[in-house]
């Protein structure tokens, strides 16, 4: 951008014959418009169309549907639902249930995918043939045949609830998913929330300030015993003074199932195992393609600093190597949100079971709903790529500074 | 699924104009040379393909009637399987001339569809199978379960309000296909899988050991499965509704597949009129005046439909039950052809 030579202000109108017109000046301009026109034409034509036709077949049509009750039950929500609230409500219900598997599944298959890329970089024979063989054996199989198999295969190794695997006699761990003791909040509730806060706060700024230190300085500050005590310390000071944070609800068996606790579905832990390691694989050669394309010069400037392998890979291979992970990254981030919609095969409620599954076939508003979900995932794409583009400006902005 | 269901939604969207003009469906099936026939994805005993692919079942009979109506030829019929939730949309884009895919008639359904229910092929009732070694002999005692469930289907309401009237808990999983929820089910990630009480028994075929499991005995709903068409076209709304009554009817006047020619060739004032030798009531209805012979032919009576696929002939062997003849005690019935 600093390269370019700065030009005097153009007037609109020239601004537009450049813009739209390009070399073909302002008969260039016309055809856009009329291409613009011919396509809102047919739009309009194929709505009105559709409308006057539902219309006709008396097809109901609108978005009325949204407050009726929705009238069956959803197994993980996380707000409050029962069956006698609304369709809008399933719809929100189901989108968090997408959001938090994208969330979880993004943040492992970056892990992942980070560890078994340096895996596969490493000197090591045996850490890179056992990154080689991930890659290669899990990018080249369907993965809805992969959600499948975890689905089939974690529920086949889990036991039935009477007989269920118990974590030293608080957790349980069955074919109905994964049972651990619930926190309800108690007196001490706010202070310790406050406390805790306030600590990591404080661990930011001194972190800011041991950065600045180092930066302007020279001086190397030991933060992370403070850090440590303004975590962990206050929250457990406000404990001693104020009481007990939250009591415990145990899970406990009874008839069928665990009443009590909070539970993490099969279901979900299936499809996150599944899209966190198919995405991980390609995140994994991102990663390598980007690390290898940092000349091999850096690591050896590194270590003439006296900085060690892990520093030199922290401090100066990997921000360089960034620039180019970033948008391929972005793109793995968008197919791993837009997998989750898989999850209809093996019966997690996310928006396109509950909303473009159930509600669809209840109302029968397929139009409707169909749009509705297309915007959404349409949206939290738009969202996605918009936080990574920022990441990325960041990157580069401050390599190029 | 997802792009199933994408894809009819756009055609649904830009090819409507086409059917709503168009109302002729019985023109538009003759000119094609096929019944195009909405049916399930695999039910025994309804509509399931056989080692050989062919259709059988009780909802695919229904549609080779029709078809043995129209061009006296049973086999003229494209098969297209539909999941529950691609089902109604695949009926108003037009894909299908007639949804016979165990579809239960509710208001909603009858008035918000864009589409109308015909009749009544089978009335069924959502029950409840459980492994035998649960030692469960109610539903009532199911508090806290986990149930599978087929998703876009009426039994996910019938669910609900079931568990919440008698104030029990219960965690519902639910699944794109029947075949998916069978296996979630086999594998023992619910204990308790429910549907139609017909598919409960069409169900159980598929498990590995049939024996393990039970069918509760409580019924919780009113499942009155049957086909359904477009709005628009009354013709062809008449032809289907017809069609079924003509399998009632002939099963009332003991007409069979195996008789039919003898029956067409008594003096009986009420044979001639259904079986065609006395007024034109197929005519009427824009097909021919032996319609009722040629439906027979094709499938039987629906005594016959109902055994061969169904019943006491089928390894499902349900009781006729509310599916006999009004007079031996059941609900089908049939207006007078005349």
């Amino acid at each position: 951008m600093s390269t370019e030579a700065r030009k005097p202000p153009a007037q609109i109108a020239l601004k537009i014959r450049r813009v739209l017109g390009g070399k073909a000046g302002w008969n260039g301009v016309a055809v856009q418009f009329a291409f613009a026109a011919i396509l809102g034409w047919i739009g309009y034509e194929i709505v009105s169309n559709a409308r006057a036709n539902l219309e006709n077949q008396h097809i109901a049509a609108g978005f009325g549907f949204l407050r009726n009750n929705a009238g069956f039950d959803v197994n993980q929500t996380l707000i409050s639902y029962t069956g006698s609230d609304t369709f809008l409500r399933v719809f929100v219900v189901g989108l968090l249930n997408t959001l938090v598997v994208s969330v979880v599944g993004i943040f492992f298959a970056t892990v992942i995918g980070f560890i078994v890329a340096l895996c596969r970089l490493s000197p090591n024979w045996l850490l890179s043939r056992v990154g080689e063989i991930y890659v290669e054996i899990i990018r080249n199989l369907p993965l809805l045949f992969q959600i499948l198999f975890w689905y089939l295969a974690v529920l086949a190794a889990l036991p039935n609830p009477r007989q269920s695997i118990s974590l030293l006699g608080f957790a349980f761990i069955s074919n109905r998913g994964l049972v651990i003791p619930r926190p309800i909040g108690e007196g001490g509730f706010e202070p310790f929330l406050a406390m805790l806060a306030l600590g990591i706060v404080a661990a930011i700024a001194l972190r800011i300030y041991a950065r600045r230190a180092l930066f302007q300085r020279g001086q190397m500050i030991r933060i992370w015993p403070y850090v440590l005590g303004l975590v962990f310390g206050l929250p457990l000071a406000s404990i001693l003074v104020f009481g007990l944070p939250f009591t415990f609800e145990m899970p406990q068996l009874k008839g069928f199932n665990f009443a009590g606790g909070s539970r993490i579905i099969p279901e979900f832990v299936a499809l996150t195992l599944a899209l966190s390691t198919y995405t991980a694989a390609f995140i994994a050669e991102i990663v390598r393609a980007g690390i290898l394309s940092v000349h091999s010069g850096q690591m050896e400037a590194g270590s003439s600093l006296g900085l060690s392998r892990g520093t030199t890979l922290r401090l100066i291979v990997v921000p360089q190597a960034m620039r180019v992970i970033v948008p391929p990254l972005t793109n793995q981030y968008l197919n791993l949100t837009k997998n989750s919609s898989l999850a209809v095969a093996i019966g997690y409620p996310d928006l396109v079971s509950v909303f473009a599954g159930t509600s669809l076939s209840q109302t029968g508003q397929a139009i409707e709903i169909i749009a509705m979900t297309m915007g959404v995932y349409l949206m939290i794409s738009l969202l996605t790529s918009a936080v990574m583009s920022v990441y990325g400006w960041r990157v580069s902005r401050s390599l190029g500074a | 699924m997802k792009r199933v269901t994408l894809a009819l939604t756009l055609a649904l969207a830009a090819g409507l104009a086409a059917q709503a003009a168009d109302a002729q469906t019985l023109k538009t099936i003759k000119d094609r040379g096929m019944l195009s026939c909405g049916v399930s994805q695999g039910l025994p005993g309804f509509s399931s393909p056989d080692d050989k692919g062919n259709w059988t079942g009780l909802d695919v009979d229904l549609c080779r009637a029709i078809a043995g109506a129209i061009f006296n030829d049973a086999t003229k019929v494209k098969y297209v399987p539909l999941s529950a939730k691609d089902r109604f949309t695949a009926l108003q884009s037009g894909e299908i001339d007639v949804l016979s895919r165990n579809t239960t008639w509710t208001i909603s359904r009858d008035t918000s569809l864009g589409a109308n229910f015909t009749g009544v092929t089978y009335y069924d009732g959502q029950g409840f199978m459980v492994k035998k070694s649960l030692k469960v002999n109610s539903a009532l005692e199911l508090n806290s379960a986990s149930v599978c469930v087929q998703t876009g289907t009426t039994t996910e309401q019938n669910l609900a309000d079931y568990f919440k009237a008698n104030n029990m808990k219960y965690e519902v999983i639910a699944f794109g296909t029947n075949d998916e929820t069978v296996k979630a089910y086999e594998a023992g990630r619910c204990d308790v899988f429910t549907t139609d009480q017909s598919g409960l028994y069409a169900n159980r075929l598929k498990l590995a050991n049939p024996n393990d499991h039970m069918v509760l005995p409580e019924i919780i709903s009113k499942e009155p499965l049957g086909p359904m068409v477009r709005h628009g076209d009354d013709q062809w709304f008449d032809i289907v509704k017809w069609t079924l009554f003509a399998l009632v009817t002939t099963e009332e006047l003991g007409v069979t597949s195996k008789n039919v020619d003898e029956k067409a060739k008594l003096e009986n004032p009420e044979l001639k009129r259904v079986l065609g030798s006395d007024g034109n009531f197929g005519e009427q209805l824009g097909l021919t005046k032996d319609w009722v012979v040629r439906i027979v032919k094709a499938v039987g009576n629906y005594g016959e439909v109902f055994d061969r696929n169904v019943g006491a002939g089928s390894p499902l062997a349900i009781n006729r039950g509310l599916n006999n003849l009004w007079n031996k005690g059941g609900l089908q019935y049939a207006p007078p052809i005349r």
